[in-house]
């Protein structure tokens, strides 16, 4: 089934008296438990279709379907609770709350979704103990390390149980093998049955997804499957 | 509802973290609010003691006493040639008016000089001696402290006797001791024979007789001023309020025929009550309140002001915040309540604030005479005006921090 249909889409910024298509016309489809990583340089236009895919920006042309709702017809508020229910966000500056704690940050998102109180609590402590930061929850991001922030992004990203991942350069700040325990961090949230999208511009993250996308001048380059998709343990493969 | 109240409850809290997390900052934005609503509240209040004492002071006079007087006191009406072309008021025409007239309980003459009192080494300047009879005790409320009115014999003597208010009393005899002591008022000697409990209040002025001596009238006119020059009062005290109305009916009808005055002839004379000078007084307190009320809200606004400043920096400073908080799923309203919210919290506790300066400030005032107490109706006003200025000031930024464009604001640097 698919999550994501988009449809002949197009970005176009006005820069002064000029147009420039930032996507110029992308269409795909990706499914349920997919593993994707969308590739190219800078300029390439892809940071604007993760903007569009997050619903963060709507597109200027072209269709954009959300797990059946027609996503680029939605208004602030509609774009915010997709947001909010279907999407976890992942950043390459991990985007925390400087001044609140893991638990605050983790729980942020639970907060606008209106769940309170103890459940909220212990959805987020849940989430921070699968990322592996139990023992971290009272500490502030400038109390943690590169790494460790990362992974209170990720239990902020996972916490609300989302339809999708979506990371932009998530090991872009840190260090390789940082990077690398990050990276086997996606790989077991995939394995658990997630949908994760993965923007990098580095092809040794990239092969840590199932499908490659390639993006040159707004336009998809290349979409290939590298690798079989894993079908978690007990769940039936269509 | 239940879903807005958790709306408005997380917003609250959201704001309560952010304020804590700049404390410096939020202290300073606050003063504003404390200045202007510490003002706010002490100027409120103190018009509410003025007027307060104003209407204290006039109901001191009696609301049952008229004054038939050469001059309308507060009435504006009667072109003041006309009232100086009038006839003086003389000790006959009080004669006659006290023969006739059945309506009064009290009737006394008056007749006013300022005179420097002296006792040994110690001096008032510019005092105000009333010059009366002995019904003139019986036309006011006044009571005493020591001692007793002139009487009838003294009255009708002429007898060198003065009765003293209580500022004359604690300036001439700071340790006590008045009674029966040798006054002089003017040069000539007088002596003590009553000392009258503090009476009214510093906003009546001259009209209050803490800062007046009593003397038997006929010395007036023997040491101070002439009698054919001077026109005299004549004090007139009603039998209840209810009859304030007949009474005056009648003394017009007296003092007519007293003054011979024909029918087409108009009043050579003047019923003063204390309506009149009601009247002045609320005028005065009025304008009193709007000047009063224009500065202190002009603090206010100066304090509303910086607030926005601050919001505006704020949002400014907090734009990735906003993202994150946008990308992650607050909508317009979370973000627009939220900021709201911090301001109207920011105010409330400046306002708190405030008013606790206020009160201290009343009760340091209050320590010299001034009649200032900080009551509910403050406590209502100063939340009320704080809130009211944190939503309004927090509303400009609070609205361009809703509209900010997710991808933008996680962009920013």
């Amino acid at each position: 089934m698919n999550i994501i249909k988009i449809e002949h889409i197009a970005k176009i910024y006005q820069v002064g008296s000029e147009e420039v298509h930032a996507l110029a016309d992308v269409s795909l489809k990706i499914d349920k438990n997919e593993y994707v990583a969308i590739m190219g340089p800078s300029g390439s236009g892809k940071s604007t279709l993760m903007n569009i895919l997050g619903c963060l920006d709507t597109p200027s042309k072209g269709l954009y379907d959300f797990s059946g709702e027609n996503v680029s017809q939605m208004d602030d508020n509609e774009l915010a609770s997709i947001r909010n229910r279907q999407i976890g966000f992942v950043f390459q500056t991990f985007n925390l709350l400087a001044r609140s704690d893991a638990l605050h940050n983790v729980e942020l998102p639970l907060i606008y979704a209106g769940v309170s109180g103890a459940e909220r609590r212990e959805r987020a402590e849940f989430a921070l103990e699968k990322v592996g930061l139990a023992d971290r929850m009272s500490h502030k991001p400038n109390e943690l390390s590169g790494g460790q922030r990362q992974r209170v992004a990720v239990a902020r990203a996972l916490v609300t149980n989302p339809s999708i991942i979506l990371a932009d350069e998530p090991t872009g700040n840190l260090d390789t093998k940082t990077g690398a325990d990050i990276m086997q961090l996606f790989n077991e949230i995939y394995e658990l049955g997630n949908t994760i999208i993965l923007v990098t511009h580095e092809e040794y993250i990239a092969e840590h997804a199932a499908r490659i996308i390639r993006l040159r001048d707004g336009l998809i380059e290349h979409d290939e499957i590298v690798k079989a998709r894993y079908i978690p343990k007990g769940s039936i493969a269509k | 509802m239940k879903n807005i109240l958790f709306e408005i409850k997380e917003g609250l809290l959201i704001s309560l973290k952010a304020i804590r997390a700049n404390k410096a900052r939020s202290v300073l934005t606050t003063l504003g609010i404390i200045i202007g609503v510490a003002s706010v509240v002490l100027m409120s209040t103190a018009i509410k003691g003025i007027d307060q004492s104003f209407q204290e002071g006039v109901a001191s006079l009696g609301s049952d006493n008229l004054y038939i007087d050469k001059w309308a006191w507060f009435d504006n009406d009667i072109p003041w040639w006309e009232m100086r072309n009038r006839k003086h008021i003389d000790m006959e025409d009080f004669r006659k008016y006290n023969n006739l007239a059945k309506q009064p309980i009290a009737i006394a003459p008056s007749a006013g000089s300022r005179r420097t009192v002296k006792f040994e080494e110690r001096s008032v300047e510019s005092i105000s001696i009333t010059g009366t009879d002995n019904n003139y005790i019986n036309t006011t409320t006044l009571t005493f402290e020591d001692g007793r009115f002139f009487n009838e014999l003294e009255s009708k003597g002429g007898r060198s006797v003065a009765v003293i208010g209580s500022e004359i009393s604690k300036k001439l005899f700071p340790h006590g001791g008045a009674m029966d002591q040798s006054i002089k008022i003017g040069g000539k000697k007088f002596k003590v024979v009553g000392v009258l409990e503090e009476q009214g209040s510093w906003v009546m002025g001259n009209w209050n007789p803490d800062n007046q001596v009593y003397v038997p009238i006929q010395n007036i006119f023997k040491y101070f001023v002439s009698r054919h020059s001077n026109s005299i009062t004549i004090n007139v005290r009603a039998n209840g309020s209810q009859n304030v109305d007949a009474t005056k009916e009648e003394a017009i009808g007296i003092m007519r025929r007293v003054r011979g005055l024909k029918y087409d002839e108009k009043n050579d004379f003047s019923i003063n009550q204390q309506e009149g000078l009601l009247s002045n007084i609320n005028q005065t307190v009025g304008v009193i309140q709007i000047a009063g009320l224009l500065i202190t809200g002009l603090a206010l606004f100066v304090g509303a002001i910086g607030i926005m400043n601050i919001m505006f920096v704020s949002v400014k400073e907090r734009t990735r915040e906003i993202g994150i908080r946008k990308a992650i799923g607050a909508t317009k309203r979370t973000i627009l309540g939220q900021f709201i919210s911090e301001s109207a919290i920011i105010c409330l506790i400046g306002g708190l604030i405030g008013l606790a300066v206020a009160i201290v400030g009343s009760m340091v005032i209050a320590q010299f005479d001034f009649p200032v107490t900080v009551d509910s109706d403050a406590v209502i006003l100063a939340i009320t005006i704080s809130l009211i200025t944190g939503v309004l000031s927090g509303l400009a930024p609070a609205y361009t921090a809703a509209k900010l464009d997710p991808v933008d604001a996680l962009r920013y640097e």
